[in-house]
């Protein structure tokens, strides 16, 4: 008896994840559907542009440095062994062009503007101004949705500029400045490792996709939470692990895409 | 319309990403030595090139001046092609030498290119007709080995 009961309920999970998995999809067509509606309104989208991007730009910049300061630290350390810390600059730069700048850039936009777009949704569905808005015959998807779809994802490949910049900065303090690795070495090496297409490009397109899932994530969450205080808390949390998870999994994928047998 | 602070605050944001972008490709990444203003392309045939890459740097005396743009193997001579392009501003004789070298025990690997006595200089789409393959460790320890084996062959043969 049990034993189909647990059946049941497991099959009925599954069932649940994909029914979510096809309303998700069919939100995101929605949302690039009505992109075009919203874009006539601009100044909307940059509104959403302030709270999301603006307001994540003290928390991009002071992790940036300090994540750039930790890099330069630990390669001096490690560089040292081989005697080769005039190599510590393309070390830095590198790494964070590549993984860390998109990465870590997006794991914080997913819980600092994430969380607080799912929030927004979430109680704005709970007292009712969705519906209100259907009522007077104005669209939520435009209106509400796509000005923060477009604003999170203009935001993101910028923030990740921002936090890559500011960790080379960082390496550079404690390189140079504290530890006094050669100034002409660390940079030279630096341009010399670092391609611009190679390099860079592909760690904004990262960053571009990873604004994408964080933002319809953190908008999916927001639209599908049940309109109470505990369903608008789960979905927060939700967003969080989901987008940091899809964050990490993307970036899997997009590596072995990009960087694979070099 | 009019423009609010809000505005402002955003356009700072985006004029700050976008500087941002812009030290990463001029400061951190080699866009500002990409696009040489002036180049012209050169050709040498080399019959092992190691571990040369496209991108590569091409230096005379330790001075970057230009960089490696294609690598192919040349299919009647079975020797590696390799296409340099060289900064207009420095111009090379004939008789250029151009030798594959390591930065280094162990680091990348580059051209060095010794310019010769000759009165006529390189033009483009020109071949650099001497050229010095990369070292291959293992064949320079696997010489050594055998140096050595000759060596205490000798050794052993004198006292008769």
């Amino acid at each position: 008896m049990t034993i189909v009961e647990n059946l049941r309920s497991l099959g009925h999970r599954i069932v649940n994840a994909v029914w979510r998995m096809g309303y998700a999809s069919r939100f995101f067509m929605l949302i690039l559907f009505y992109s075009g509606t919203s874009f006539r309104r601009f100044h909307l989208t940059i509104r959403e542009l302030f709270s999301s991007g603006v307001m994540s730009l003290i928390i991009i910049l002071v992790a940036g440095t300090f994540v750039g300061m930790v890099l330069g630290l630990q390669g001096y350390e490690t560089l040292k062994r081989y005697g080769s810390e005039s190599a510590l600059g393309s070390l830095v730069a590198l790494s964070l062009v590549r993984e860390l700048g998109p990465v870590l850039a997006a794991l914080l936009f997913a819980s600092r503007a994430g969380s607080a777009m799912t929030a927004e949704i979430g109680l704005m569905k709970a007292t009712e101004q969705i519906s209100a808005m259907e009522m007077m015959a104005i669209n939520p998807m435009a209106r509400v949705v796509a000005p923060r779809f477009w604003a999170g994802v203009i935001s993101m490949p910028l923030l990740s500029a921002l936090f890559s910049a500011m960790g080379v900065f960082g390496g550079y303090v404690v390189g140079v400045v504290l530890i006094g690795v050669d100034e002409g070495s660390f940079w030279s090496q630096m341009q010399a490792g670092v391609d611009f297409q190679h390099d860079i490009v592909n760690g904004m397109i990262k960053s571009f996709v990873f604004g994408v899932a964080v933002t319809a994530i953190a908008l999916f969450e927001g639209y599908d939470a049940p309109p109470t205080a505990e369903g608008v808390s789960g979905a927060t949390t939700r967003t969080v692990v989901e987008s940091s998870l899809t964050i990490l999994f993307l970036d899997f994928i997009l590596t072995a895409f990009m960087f694979q047998g070099e | 319309m009019k423009r609010t602070t809000l505005d402002l605050w955003v356009g700072i944001f985006v004029v700050a990403g976008l500087g941002a972008l812009a030290v990463l490709a001029l400061k951190v990444g080699n866009l500002s030595t990409y696009n040489m203003s002036e180049s012209y392309q050169l050709q040498a045939h080399f019959s092992n090139i190691g571990g040369l890459k496209p991108q590569a740097s091409i230096k005379s005396s330790g001075v970057l001046v230009g960089r490696v743009a294609q690598i192919s193997l040349d299919p009647e001579r079975y020797e590696a092609k390799v296409t340099m392009t060289i900064d207009k501003r420095y111009q090379f004789p004939k008789d250029t030498f151009a030798n594959i070298l390591t930065s280094g025990l162990l680091g990348e690997q580059y051209i060095g290119l010794i310019p010769g006595g000759d009165e006529a200089f390189l033009k483009a789409g020109d071949e650099i007709k001497k050229t010095q393959s990369a070292v291959v460790l293992e064949d320079l320890i696997s010489r050594f080995l055998y140096s050595k084996a000759e060596d205490s062959k000798q050794v052993d043969k004198q006292p008769n």
